[in-house]
C-alpha cells in the first residue's frame, strides 16, 4: 500500500466489514465500506437508524464493544497508518490526539462528578505529549471555553449546572482541546433545540476553518449536511449506496434510496399534499436480503436486483445500483 | 353553533417547585375548528407538552377555561368527564415507552375498549381491533406480536390505533414522529393526514420540527416559555413572521438544499431563561436584539396585526 502517494488523505477506510456477535445471531453492521476524508474536509455520513453509521465511527477509534464487535475485514488508515493492526497502546496515542469524537448525547458523555474545567484538563493530560505545565493547562482551558462561547469563570462548575447546549459545547471543547486532525461527530445536535443546534453548528464550522480540522459528521438530517459538508456518503444496511461531492448529490441524486430520502422530507418551498415515503422498513441486519439490500423497498427493482449485488461505480459521484451499471 | 371544536381561554398551569412557581403554561388562548390542525411549536421547556396534557385534563389546570363544543370541561364531574374523554385522545412521542411491553398488539388496541365499555362482546371487539389495524396499516399477522418485536414506525401505528379505538373527535399529537427516521416519519405523517380526511379529526400537533409543522398544520402557534408569542395561518407565518423569536426559529431551519446552504442564520444569543417566577414583560426580551426597556414594563398581550395574525411583541405597539 502506498501511504506516501496520497498524503492528502487523512482518513481512509478500505473495504471495511464489522459484525457483532450476539447470543442468537451475527449482526452484519458494516459490509464493505470505503471512504476517505482529505485534510480540512468535512464528510457527511447519512443514513437511518441501524444503517451502520455509528459502528463505522466507533471502528475508526477501535471503540467497538470488546468480544461483541469485531472488524472482520478491511483496513482503516489514519495518516497512512493502518490502525486495525495496531496494539492498544499505539491506538491510545491516536485517540484524542489525532482523532477525537463527539457523541450524540452530551448528558451522558460528561462525568457528573468532575468539574468541567478538570474534564478538559484530563483530556490535555492524557493526550498531550508537549507536557504543558499546570499554568499552561489552565490557560488552555480558559482558551477552549472562550472559543466555544462559555465564560471561563464557569470552569469550576459541574455538568449539572449547565444546560444541554452548554454541555455539548463543553464536549466540543474537550474534543478540540488537543487540536485533533480529525473530529468525528456522531449526531452532535440531535438532542438539542433548533436555535441551539444552529449555534453549535456555526461554532463547529468556525473552529473547523480556524484549526483546519477534518470532520466526519454523522447525521440523519440532510439539512445539516447541506450546511456543513463538502462531501456526502449515503449509507444503507451497512453499505455506502451513493457518494460524492455535496453539489452533485443534492442536485442529481441517483440511487432510489437517496431520492426516497429527499422525497420523505416535508418540502418547505413546495406544498405537496402528501409526502412520498419509502415503503417498508430497513432489513434486519442479522438477516440481510440477497442482491441489492434495498431491493425490497425499491420502486424500480428488477429481477436482477434480487439476485446480484450491485457494485459501487462511477468516478467522483459513485452509486451502487444496477440502474446505472451500463452507463 | 360554536365556531371552534376546542378552545382555551386564559389557560394557565403553574407548578410549585422548591425554587418558586414555574409558569409552564401562561395565559394561552386559541381555538381549533372541526377538522383542522393547530400546530404548536417551541423548544424544549416552552410548555407545549404541558399544554396538551392540561387540555385533556391529564393534569389539572391552574386557571382558565377549556371549552369543548362550547362547554367548559374544567368544571365537569368525573362521569361527564369520562364521556367526553372518549372523544379526546392523545398520541405520545415515544412509541418505545408508551406501550406496555407485556401486552400483545391485540391487547394493546383492545385495551381502551375494555377500559371504557366493559360489556362489549368478544366478536365485536376483535372485529373492531382488526378494522383499526387495517386502518392504521398494520398487517393482520402482527396481531399476536409484542411491541419489542416491532420497529418504531409500527409501534407508533399501534399508538395511533389505540387513540382511535374510541372514535375520538380531537387528538393531541405530542411529537408523534420525532423518534422516527425520516422515511418512516413520512409514512406516519401521511397516515395521520389520511385519517383526518376520512374521520374528520381535529388535531393539536405539538412538535419542535418546523418543516413537519408546516406540512401538517392549518394554523401555527409559536410558544416561548409558556407564552404564545405568535399565531397565524401557516402560510402567513412562514412568509411573514413578525416576532423576533419566530424569525430566529425560522432562520435556524436547515433546508436540505444547495441554494440555501450559505444563507445566514439569525443566531439568537444565550439560551432559554428559567420559567420559574418569571419577571413581568416579554419572556424573550433577555435574548432579543431589539429589546428596549418597554419590553420589560408589563406583560405583552397578543395583538392582531393582520387578519388572523397575532403577535405579542412590544415593537408592534
Amino acid at each position: 500500500m502506498n501511504s506516501e502517494g496520497n498524503c492528502n488523505k487523512l482518513l481512509e477506510l478500505k473495504d471495511l466489514y464489522v459484525r457483532y456477535h450476539t447470543d442468537e445471531s451475527i449482526i452484519y453492521a458494516v459490509n464493505g465500506v470505503a471512504l476517505s476524508i482529505n485534510r480540512g474536509e468535512t464528510l457527511g455520513l447519512v443514513g437511518e437508524t441501524g444503517a451502520g453509521k455509528t459502528t463505522t465511527a466507533l471502528s475508526i477509534l477501535k471503540l467497538l464493544p470488546k468480544k461483541v464487535g469485531e472488524i472482520t475485514r478491511g483496513s482503516i488508515l489514519i495518516n497512512g497508518k493502518d490502525i486495525t493492526t495496531m496494539d492498544e497502546a499505539s491506538i491510545n496515542k491516536i485517540r484524542g490526539k489525532s482523532v477525537s469524537m463527539i457523541f450524540q448525547d452530551p448528558m451522558t458523555s460528561l462525568d457528573p462528578l468532575i468539574r468541567v474545567g478538570d474534564q478538559i484538563i484530563e483530556a490535555l493530560k492524557t493526550h498531550n505529549n508537549v507536557h504543558l505545565s499546570k499554568k499552561e493547562m489552565e490557560k488552555r482551558v480558559d482558551e477552549m471555553l472562550t472559543v466555544v462561547g462559555i465564560s471561563p469563570m464557569r470552569k469550576h462548575e459541574y455538568p449539572f449546572q449547565f444546560s444541554g447546549g452548554m454541555k455539548q459545547r463543553v464536549v466540543i471543547a474537550i474534543a478540540l482541546a488537543c487540536e485533533p486532525d480529525l473530529l468525528i461527530a456522531d449526531e452532535p445536535t440531535t438532542a438539542l433545540d433548533v436555535t441551539i443546534q444552529a449555534q453549535i453548528l456555526e461554532k463547529m464550522n468556525d473552529l473547523k476553518h480556524k484549526l483546519n480540522t477534518s470532520m466526519l459528521l454523522i447525521t440523519h438530517d440532510l439539512g445539516i449536511v447541506a450546511r456543513m459538508c463538502d462531501t456526502v456518503a449515503i449509507m444503507y444496511a451497512g453499505e455506502i449506496v451513493e457518494q460524492g461531492d455535496i453539489v452533485s448529490i443534492y442536485t442529481e441524486p441517483k440511487h432510489p434510496y437517496t431520492i426516497g430520502l429527499f422525497n420523505s422530507i416535508p418540502n418547505m418551498s413546495n406544498e405537496a399534499d402528501r409526502l412520498q415515503p419509502i415503503e417498508g422498513t430497513i432489513p434486519d441486519p442479522s438477516d440481510l436480503p440477497n442482491g441489492c439490500k434495498f431491493h425490497e423497498r425499491c420502486p424500480q427493482a428488477t429481477k436482477l436486483c434480487e439476485i446480484e449485488k450491485p457494485d459501487i461505480i462511477g468516478s467522483g459521484h459513485l452509486v451502487r445500483c444496477h440502474l446505472f451499471a451500463n452507463k | 353553533m360554536n365556531k371552534y371544536l376546542i378552545e382555551t381561554k386564559s389557560l394557565k398551569k403553574y407548578f410549585q417547585t422548591s425554587h418558586g412557581l414555574l409558569h409552564a403554561v401562561d395565559d394561552i388562548n386559541f381555538g381549533i375548528s372541526e377538522g383542522k390542525t393547530l400546530g404548536v411549536v417551541g423548544e424544549s421547556g416552552c410548555g407545549k407538552s404541558t399544554l396538551g396534557r392540561v387540555i385533556l385534563q391529564l393534569i389539572p389546570a391552574t386557571a382558565g377555561e377549556v371549552l369543548y363544543k362550547g362547554e367548559n370541561v374544567l368544571n365537569y364531574g368525573k362521569k361527564k368527564l369520562d364521556r367526553i374523554r372518549h372523544e379526546m385522545q392523545i398520541i405520545f412521542q415515544d412509541p418505545y415507552s408508551s406501550l406496555n411491553p407485556r401486552m400483545t398488539v391485540f391487547e394493546l388496541i383492545a385495551d381502551p375498549l375494555i377500559a371504557n365499555k366493559s360489556n362489549i362482546r368478544k366478536a365485536e371487539m376483535s372485529e373492531c381491533v382488526f378494522e383499526l389495524m387495517e386502518r392504521v396499516g398494520l398487517s393482520q399477522k402482527l396481531v399476536n406480536t409484542y411491541p419489542h418485536e416491532l420497529d418504531g414506525g409500527r409501534r407508533q401505528r399501534i399508538g395511533i390505533a389505540r387513540a382511535l379505538t374510541l372514535k375520538p373527535k380531537f387528538i393531541v399529537c405530542d411529537e408523534p414522529v420525532s423518534a422516527l427516521d425520516v422515511s418512516v416519519q413520512a409514512q406516519i405523517l401521511n397516515l395521520l393526514m389520511d385519517l383526518q380526511d376520512s374521520m374528520g379529526l381535529t388535531y393539536m400537533f405539538i412538535t419542535h420540527d418546523l418543516s413537519v409543522v408546516r406540512h401538517i398544520s392549518d394554523e401555527i402557534a409559536v410558544l416561548y416559555l409558556g407564552k404564545c408569542v405568535e399565531k397565524a395561518p401557516k402560510r402567513e407565518l412562514f412568509s411573514n413572521p413578525i416576532h423576533p423569536y419566530t424569525k430566529a426559529l425560522l432562520s435556524a431551519i436547515m433546508l436540505p438544499s444547495i441554494e440555501t446552504r450559505n444563507a445566514t442564520i439569525k443566531l439568537i444569543r444565550g439560551e432559554v431563561t428559567s420559567p420559574i417566577n418569571p419577571r413581568p414583560g416579554c419572556r424573550f426580551a433577555p435574548r432579543c436584539e431589539f429589546s428596549t426597556s418597554r419590553c420589560l414594563e408589563k406583560d405583552i398581550e397578543l395583538k392582531e396585526v393582520e387578519q388572523n395574525h397575532f403577535v405579542a411583541c412590544a415593537l408592534q405597539d
